[in-house]
């Protein structure tokens, strides 16, 4: 997990005085600021999304309830750099929409670049991180804590702020985590809506100087914003207890009543929905039928397809076989220890992904050849990348898992083995679920370690969708585009008919 | 008997833990001793470039020969191309696809140990870059000196293989052909204001800036810069992007490279309402860059290599470049396609590609002037 800080190191020492200029001047820290600012606004907008969408899809009577979970999470999906250019064809100034609009005597659309579109792009791909980690918490919550509150006279609105929400607080600083980290590390929409971020800087450096001196000497100051990030999640938990003392209820809990707060839990369903799915999903429709109606002719992709599903499945299960032990340690075993291990695991997620792939090509090619360029190779590449999405999904599942059950088992007579067989791995289940789903969705569209470290030739949808989209084919990349988004959905059904 | 089948599911669901632990301690163990292991092969000496290398190479060693090419062009372009070179050769081609910048740093980090044979990229600056760090051999003059001088590495050891002009392309909507100026400084006018695009981050456009440098002098350049930044001068990510933009009205011009436009108008039809612009009075506006390709001293396939090269300077590869992707052929008695103007009617500089390598330079420039603020 640390290679990627080791490479960063190694390349940084090599670094002249040039190098530290662009370190220390003035343009740096207002890209560094620019960053931050974006980070915190994202983070804060997807909790505002994510936690009521979460709680509407678990927790009510919503009609549709299944179906609006597998629609709110499916933009989870949508590569960066599809949804960006999606949003930058709908909404920009002389966009689909002013074109729908023209009639109505519309010339030109509001401007959508820089920080506003940014924040919106950002926020419509990485919400539902939060819907996904909130529910889990929210499924594994003891019901009778709720019912407790309403019966001690609490309204509704009050159960929630006092007692759901605290104890939610877990899966929501592991879901924020993942946003904020997302952000801080995203390359795709920053680019395409043009805002100055500070990967943008990093990319700026290896893409016109070829000098990885300097960029390394920028990667360690995104590092450094990782861990600080890092540090204020931790304040939030603090020491308290999330599981339950006593032996409380197994059962599932009433779901509350919408009655008249239907409508505009719909409607909020619907407004979600549209922006973040139908919305890019309508142009990449276009951009297909365009190349048909162009004569366009569509290769098998059939391969590809299959490479997507095996490198992201492989991924999902290589993190959560990992994340196991790790985010047991950091919960049961707390320790400076096992602190350092487990929040080690986030550097790589917080680094853009051509840093993480370079110091794997670095470290690979120079000191693992037999691996270098091989599949397992990459699937360790997705794992130091996209790991915390299993482990922060899998700790906040522990969290709210009493000790006292695992005791009892061992004091009735299980041996160790036969303890997490038949206890922990069933109460983890749902952690294991969501953190194995997030790792196949994230890793299912990754891009710049795919085309550094896969197998030569190992072509994968995602690599279809760049190559084809990067050369302005976007018909061509319709084609794998959409059924990336038909794999994924099909994954997020068989994750929900889990959940019962 | 549940009860038996049971325990079996469970101790079988059981192992997977036992392995992964064992699978980690073994990725340790050979992190922790890989530099000694290493050691071994990066020390064998270099095959020195050698200028006198054989140009025909034998036949035999080719078929057996497995060619890996790390390709910064694009799939869609040039796949089909390779494609016939495996079937005219023989010769068996592995193609690693990136971006032009992510595969020459690839090719950097990997060091001596890089699988690659050969790169061949869509600018002549990253071509250098790899030149710079000593990484191509020299190149046998009977591949060289099939390009005009201005399009190969001073030192011989890359060859540009297909040009590209700089070109404004116009929103044919907003804009008369006839009111474009006639160089990149009528765009200063602020008449422009807010109407033009760029993609400073772009390598092509990069190049444009280190000729307009190199040409007309620093204070020059920065003085054009600031021109376009005092008109809003919009940025985008690549050129593709412009063009997109361009299309649809977002702005009535910008600065790209000129085949983007004739795939979108393949795409889109003649109605897309944007065409490209050829600066009649040259200069940097003007500039003609090429992709080009070099053969990695540490590649095992040398021969083979050198086939390639060959293949993609032949009247076949050519005429691909010129009627496929809408390039310039760099060599004689190939003809550009009738799409686009011929070479010799573009005013291009004179200027040679070896003479752009200041690209930090470039960048510093376009750092100071805020070009990268610039939204």
């Amino acid at each position: 997990m640390l290679l990627p800080l080791a490479y960063l190191l190694i390349r940084a020492t090599g670094a002249g005085a040039a190098a530290l200029d662009v370190l220390f001047n003035s343009r740096t820290l207002r890209v560094l600021i620019n960053s931050v600012a974006i980070t915190a606004t994202v983070t804060t907008l997807a909790a505002l999304w994510g936690v009521p969408l979460a709680w509407l899809t678990t927790r009510t009577d919503l009609p549709g309830r299944k179906i609006w979970t597998a629609l709110v999470v499916l933009p989870l999906v949508i590569p960066s750099y599809v949804g960006g250019f999606a949003l930058v064809a709908s909404l920009g100034p002389k966009g689909m929409l002013q074109e729908a609009l023209a009639p109505l005597g519309v010339e030109r659309l509001p401007e959508i670049y820089g920080f506003v579109g940014a924040t919106y792009a950002l926020l419509l791909f990485t919400y539902p991180y939060l819907v996904l980690t909130v529910r889990a918490g929210l499924q594994r919550m003891d019901p009778s804590l709720e019912e407790a509150a309403r019966g001690l006279g609490y309204s509704p609105w009050q159960t929630f702020w006092r007692v759901t929400l605290p104890a939610l607080r877990p899966s929501l600083a592991a879901g924020a985590l993942l946003v904020a980290l997302y952000t801080l590390s995203d390359f795709g929409a920053v680019s395409l809506l043009r805002f100055n971020s500070f990967t943008r800087a990093i990319y700026i450096q290896y893409q016109s100087s070829f000098d990885r001196s300097a960029a390394a000497v920028l990667s360690l100051v995104l590092v450094t914003m990782t861990i600080l990030v890092l540090v204020a999640e931790r304040r939030t938990q603090g020491r308290a207890r999330y599981h339950r003392l006593s032996g409380g209820v197994g059962r599932k809990s009433r779901p509350v009543r919408l009655g008249r707060w239907k409508w505009p839990a719909l409607a909020f369903c619907a407004f979600v929905v549209t922006a973040a799915l139908i919305a890019p999903f309508t142009v990449v429709l276009i951009w297909f039928a365009r190349g048909v109606i162009a004569g366009e002719t569509f290769a098998p992709m059939w391969e590809a397809a299959w490479h997507s599903i095996e490198a992201a499945s492989l991924a999902a299960l290589a993190a959560v076989l990992l994340g196991v032990p790790v985010a047991y340690l950091s919960v049961r075993f707390p320790s400076r220890f096992a602190t350092v291990v487990e929040r080690s695991a986030y550097i790589g997620y917080g680094l853009p992904g051509i840093v993480v792939a370079l110091s794997l090509v670095f470290f690979g090619a120079n000191y693992l050849p037999i691996l270098y360029q091989t599949l397992p190779m990459l699937v360790f590449a997705y794992v130091v990348l996209f790991m915390p999405q299993a482990l922060g999904a899998l700790r906040a599942n522990l969290l709210q898992t009493s000790p006292r059950l695992e005791e009892a088992a061992r004091s009735l007579g299980l041996n160790p083995r036969r303890v997490w067989v038949r206890v922990n791995l069933p109460l983890l289940r749902p952690g294991l679920w969501a953190g194995a789903a997030l790792v196949f969705l994230t890793t299912i569209k990754e891009l710049p370690a795919t085309l550094l470290l896969a197998p030569t030739g190992f072509d994968t949808l995602a690599t279809q969708i760049w190559s084809a989209s990067a050369e302005a084919f976007f018909a061509r990349a319709a084609a794998p585009a959409l059924l990336l988004l038909a794999i994924s959905a099909l994954s997020i059904f068989i994750l929900l008919s889990q959940e019962e | 008997m549940s009860k038996r089948h049971e325990s079996r599911v469970r101790t079988r669901l059981h192992t997977p833990f036992l392995f992964i632990l064992f699978a980690l301690l073994a990725t340790l163990a050979l992190t922790a001793c890989q530099p000694v292991a290493t050691e071994s092969p990066t020390s064998q000496a270099e095959p020195q470039p050698d200028p006198e290398a054989p140009s025909q190479p034998e036949p035999e060693d080719l078929s057996a020969a497995k060619l890996v090419i790390y390709s910064g062009r694009n799939e869609n372009l040039v796949g089909p191309l390779i494609e016939q070179f495996e079937q005219k050769s023989g010769i068996e081609v592995a193609v690693r696809y990136g971006g032009t910048a992510e595969m020459a740093a690839t090719i950097l980090e990997e060091g001596k140990n890089s699988p690659a044979d050969v790169f061949y990229g869509q600018d002549a600056g990253a071509l250098a870059a790899l030149s710079s760090a000593g990484r191509f051999m020299t190149l046998p003059d009977d591949i060289l000196t099939r390009v005009p001088g201005k399009f190969r590495s001073r030192q011989g050891d890359w060859v540009g293989t297909s040009g590209r002009a700089r070109v404004v392309v116009y929103n044919t909507n907003h804009v008369d052909e006839a009111d474009l100026p006639d160089s990149i400084w009528g765009f200063a006018d602020p008449a422009w204001k807010g109407r033009l695009g760029w993609a400073p981050t772009n390598g092509s456009f990069q190049a444009f800036v280190t000729a307009l440098r190199a040409l007309e002098g620093e204070e020059r350049a920065r003085e054009w810069l600031e021109a376009m930044l005092a008109n809003e001068i919009r940025s985008y990510p690549k050129n593709s992007a412009i063009v997109e933009a361009v299309g649809r009205g977002e702005i009535d011009a910008g600065f790209v490279n000129h085949y983007y436009l004739l795939r979108f108008l393949a795409e889109q039809g003649d109605d897309f309402p944007a065409r490209n612009y050829y600066l009649p009075a040259g200069g940097a506006g003007s500039l003609i860059n090429v992709a080009g390709a070099g053969i990695l001293n540490t590649g095992k396939h040398h021969p083979a290599a050198q086939a390639f090269l060959e293949f993609l300077l032949s009247p076949a590869a050519q005429g691909y470049f010129a009627e496929t992707t809408n390039e310039y052929p760099l060599i004689e008695g190939v003809s550009t396609s009738d799409k686009l103007p011929p070479l010799e009617q573009i005013k291009t500089p004179d200027i040679d590609l070896n003479d752009l390598e200041d690209l930090q330079g470039t960048l510093e420039l376009l750092q100071e002037v805020g070009a990268f603020d610039s939204m």
